[in-house]
């Protein structure tokens, strides 16, 4: 129960980070990845500096902000006008870009990233044994989950986020600027990376160039099933894939815990084939009624 | 306030808007009229800034702000009503109308008065304040994107079809409304297919067939000339 929790709150905080970008520019951003690697390169970068662990992580977490509000300027803004191919492509182009950076200058070999003692530590809680990174885990996706929330519905801010992704021209005729609405979904973007990255590397304490794809995988197939378009399908979609994975993990024969993703994806397909749209279906845009 | 000289409107190869030119003085309710297909929304959509110009240019009060982007018109006090209505449906009727103060959302008083002025304007939509706006009825959303566009306290609104798919009793509020704003001091460009109500209301009118002013006039003038009646309806 609690491997469900903690894994479906990591899932569902980088399904969230995907599906922002995506409600508002229709657009899977395929460097989403790469934030995640960016902020695991910075904890290994600023781990000879002697900081304390949290001014690290919060200096990495910055950093994959950084990344994303680069990936609109970079490979979003100057084509996004041209055409949906082409933003796909330098999407496509600035995750591979960044990627072989760190191959280059870093090295394809994976770096040990510093972990606070409590990563590593396990707990009991509510009478069972678990390690205390699944705890730390489900706060850190309730704190954001609920921030996130807060954003959205009470902030100007958020409600013309949500607007835009309904309705972008709308949205603009009432004035909200276009640039900085994607910018900041590309910044939320980040954040969410970011946190996850610190989360995620905690589960395997280094970090590679290619940290990023498995997340990517995750949020697109949780965005997938919860749906599109919906923040809240998002969410939902990331616990169910957690529980899919946690459930198969404990049910299935040893011998047969290799194929556990092909179980999974079979999963993916038979929710598809039942809700083509994903689960939750999200706001029809510009619809009357 | 107003100018539109030579405008030309293009989707691709097709030249939705030819060749418009028209203007609006301050205060004045001017409603351009004209057959499905003329070019009226394209032409009122480019004023917005949601279309692209070919040609031609659009001044507002001596500028030239023919490509200036939607959000800079809405800042310039240019709030426009799109004839697909678009209400955000997810959102709450509040928060629709928050989002149309988003241009002075830092006048937090300001925007409070305006926002139960609207509600005592429109009871039904203090009622429903909290509802997901995708619910409320076709009357409802036109008035609720109306009272959106007014929260930005603009200078001219631009109305497209506000009277589209409306029951009758519903048409009639809304043209009273209309009335109620010209009254208030309101420049206002009207966009209609209904062409007897748009003149009852307005002070003068442009007709347009096939992308292009086929006649102009007073309010009056072009109600009494006849054959315009073939002109507009016919298309």
């Amino acid at each position: 129960m609690i491997d469900v929790l903690s894994l479906g709150g990591a899932y569902a905080l980088m399904a969230l980070g995907l599906v922002i970008v995506y409600g508002i520019l229709r657009l899977v951003n395929f460097a989403y990845g790469e934030l995640i690697m960016v902020a695991g390169y910075t904890m290994y970068l600023t781990s000879g500096s002697g900081l304390p662990w949290l001014v690290m992580a919060a200096v990495a977490v910055l950093m994959a902000i950084v990344a994303g509000i680069a990936t609109d300027y970079v490979a979003f803004r100057p084509v996004r006008a041209k055409s949906v191919t082409a933003v796909l492509i330098t999407s496509f182009a600035f995750s591979t870009l960044l990627q072989n950076a760190a191959l280059l200058f870093i090295s394809p070999r994976p770096r040990n990233v510093p972990l606070p003692e409590i990563f590593s530590v396990t707990v009991q809680f509510a009478g069972v044994i678990t390690p205390a990174r699944n705890l730390i885990t489900i706060a850190a996706a309730v704190v954001m989950l609920a921030l996130f929330s807060w954003l959205m519905r009470r902030t100007v801010l958020g409600i013309a986020m949500r607007a835009a992704a309904t309705n972008f021209t709308m949205a603009r005729m009432l004035g909200v600027p276009a640039n900085l609405i994607i910018s900041s979904a590309f910044a939320i973007s980040g954040l969410l990376a970011g946190v996850v990255s610190m989360l995620w590397i905690g589960r395997i304490g280094a970090v590679v160039p290619g940290i990023g794809l498995e997340p990517l995988l995750i949020a697109f197939i949780a965005t997938v099933i919860g749906g599109m378009r919906s923040l809240q399908g998002a969410v939902l979609g990331g616990f169910l894939l957690a529980f899919m994975d946690t459930t198969l993990n404990f049910t299935l024969p040893q011998d047969l815990l290799k194929f556990r993703d092909a179980f999974t994806f079979s999963l993916v397909i038979l929710i598809l084939l039942w809700r083509p749209q994903g689960l939750i279906k999200g706001p029809a845009s510009g619809q009357r009624t | 306030m107003l100018e539109i000289d030579g405008l030309q409107v293009a989707y691709g190869a097709i030249h939705a808007v030819r060749d418009v030119s028209l203007n609006l003085a301050d205060g004045e309710l001017v409603t351009l009229l004209g057959a499905n297909g003329a070019g009226k929304s394209s032409t009122l959509m480019c004023v917005a800034g949601a279309l692209p110009a070919a040609a031609g240019t659009i001044r507002l009060e001596g500028q030239d702000v023919t490509t200036a982007r939607p959000e800079v018109m809405a800042r310039r006090g240019v709030a426009t009503v799109p004839e697909t209505r678009d209400v955000f449906p997810d959102l709450t009727v509040d928060e629709n109308l928050q989002l149309g103060a988003y241009i002075r959302r830092h006048d937090t008083g300001g925007v409070g008065e305006d926002r139960a002025r609207m509600f005592e304007m429109f009871p039904v939509l203090a009622e429903r304040s909290a509802q997901p706006a995708g619910t409320l009825s076709g009357g409802e959303q036109q008035m609720l994107v109306i009272a959106r566009a007014m929260m930005s306290r603009p200078r001219i609104l631009l109305l497209d079809e506000p009277s589209l798919g409306l029951a009758p009793t519903v048409v009639d509020q809304i043209f009273e409304m209309i009335a109620m704003l010209k009254d208030s001091g309101l420049t206002i460009l009207l966009v209609e297919q209904n062409a007897s109500k748009a003149l009852a209301v307005a002070d003068r009118a442009y007709v347009m067939r096939l992308g292009r002013i086929e006649a102009e006039g007073t309010a009056a003038e072009i109600a009494a000339a006849t054959d315009l009646k073939a002109l507009y309806l016919a298309g």
